[in-house]
């Protein structure tokens, strides 16, 4: 299926976040993620499915103000 | 007196976590990471504001700088920077207690995008949410009133007003709307956040009684950043000896400060 990470279209074929995390390469990074807006804790994330057209945001600690 | 002694009244206390530091330090647009890492070291500084950002899984940007940033014995002051929505604000809270492990948030709902002014409105409403969910919220507000009413009301125990638009390094636009909010609320810690660009503007904040500032663009953007660093660990630390010495009331007539008993009638 075919989900948007980060902006950019990807195809993966992943079922849950946890295992999409893991084939796009993140493994142990520290990172925050939502799944269409929503806040998903680290804890849910081997039980979180996606599903097409969904849309993943992959945040690590950045400079700021 | 050797300016590292410790006045009684120097310490001051942000949700339960006492500081001595009165600089707290944004982490952006330096030079390199180690002008930032002697930066932060060299001003003595005990928190520093992060963020959160995209990150490909090519790139380890994001994991070098967090490296570096535990690297430090400081706390850090996770932002909502660029959010312009309450629930946009409150996710990337979310998100951000998790990765920093912290419940400490800097707010900001950003409003205008030509000042960086904060929706006020949507502060407040992030505000209630988050102090509810237990976060320890900072909110990036302006020299308003009732707005500051309204925040201490959601819950906040800090507030983060503005001296001007983010990164202009003007200083302290409104001093009158600035003194009022530091009369209204005398016991919450009150922090300037934005706009300062030299220390003499630091010192002033500090000298009309607030507790702390956020300085990022004038340290990072400086010639020397670690010098200028420095420069505002020394101006914040004046300002605040300066306030607990009590200035003088300005006069609208000259006082001679010479004594004028006794002096010599030298005039024909």
């Amino acid at each position: 299926m075919r989900i948007r990470v980060n902006g950019a279209w990807r195809e993966t074929s992943a079922v849950t976040l946890g295992s999409v995390l893991q084939e796009l390469g993140y493994g142990e990074a520290v990172v925050a993620t939502a799944v269409n807006g929503e806040f998903v804790p680290i804890g849910s994330r081997p039980s979180a499915t996606l599903t097409e057209g969904d849309q993943l945001e992959v945040l690590a600690p950045m400079q700021g103000g | 007196m050797a300016s590292a002694q410790v006045t009684p009244g120097t310490h001051f206390t942000l949700y339960d976590t006492e500081l001595r530091s009165r600089l707290l330090l944004g982490t952006a647009r330096y030079p390199s990471p180690q002008v930032l890492v002697d930066a932060v070291q060299g001003a003595r500084v005990e928190v520093v504001t992060v963020s959160l950002r995209r990150e490909a899984s090519g790139e380890r940007a994001g994991q070098g700088f967090w490296s570096i940033i535990r690297g430090f014995a400081v706390r850090v002051l996770p932002n909502t920077a660029g959010c312009h929505s309450v629930k946009e604000a409150v996710t990337t809270a979310h998100m951000a207690r998790e990765v920093f492990a912290t419940s400490w948030i800097k707010l900001e709902v950003i409003g205008e995008e030509d000042t960086l002014q904060p929706d006020v409105f949507g502060t407040v409403e992030a505000a209630r949410v988050l102090c509810s969910e237990g976060f320890q919220v900072f909110p990036y507000t302006t020299e308003d009133l009732v707005v500051a009413e309204r925040l201490l009301h959601a819950g906040c125990r800090v507030l983060m007003p503005w001296g001007a638009p983010i990164g202009s390094g003007r200083g302290l636009n409104n001093l009158f709307g600035l003194t009022a909010l530091r009369g209204h609320f005398p016991e919450v810690p009150l922090i300037i956040d934005a706009g300062i660009g030299v220390p003499s503007h630091a010192a002033q904040a500090l000298e009309l009684g607030f507790d702390a500032v956020l300085i990022n663009t004038a340290v990072a953007e400086a010639r020397d950043p670690v010098q200028m660093a420095r420069a505002f660990a020394q101006a914040v630390e004046a300002g605040r000896a300066a306030r607990l010495a009590g200035p003088m009331e300005p006069r609208d007539l000259a006082v001679p400060s010479t004594p004028v008993v006794g002096k010599a009638f030298l005039a024909r």
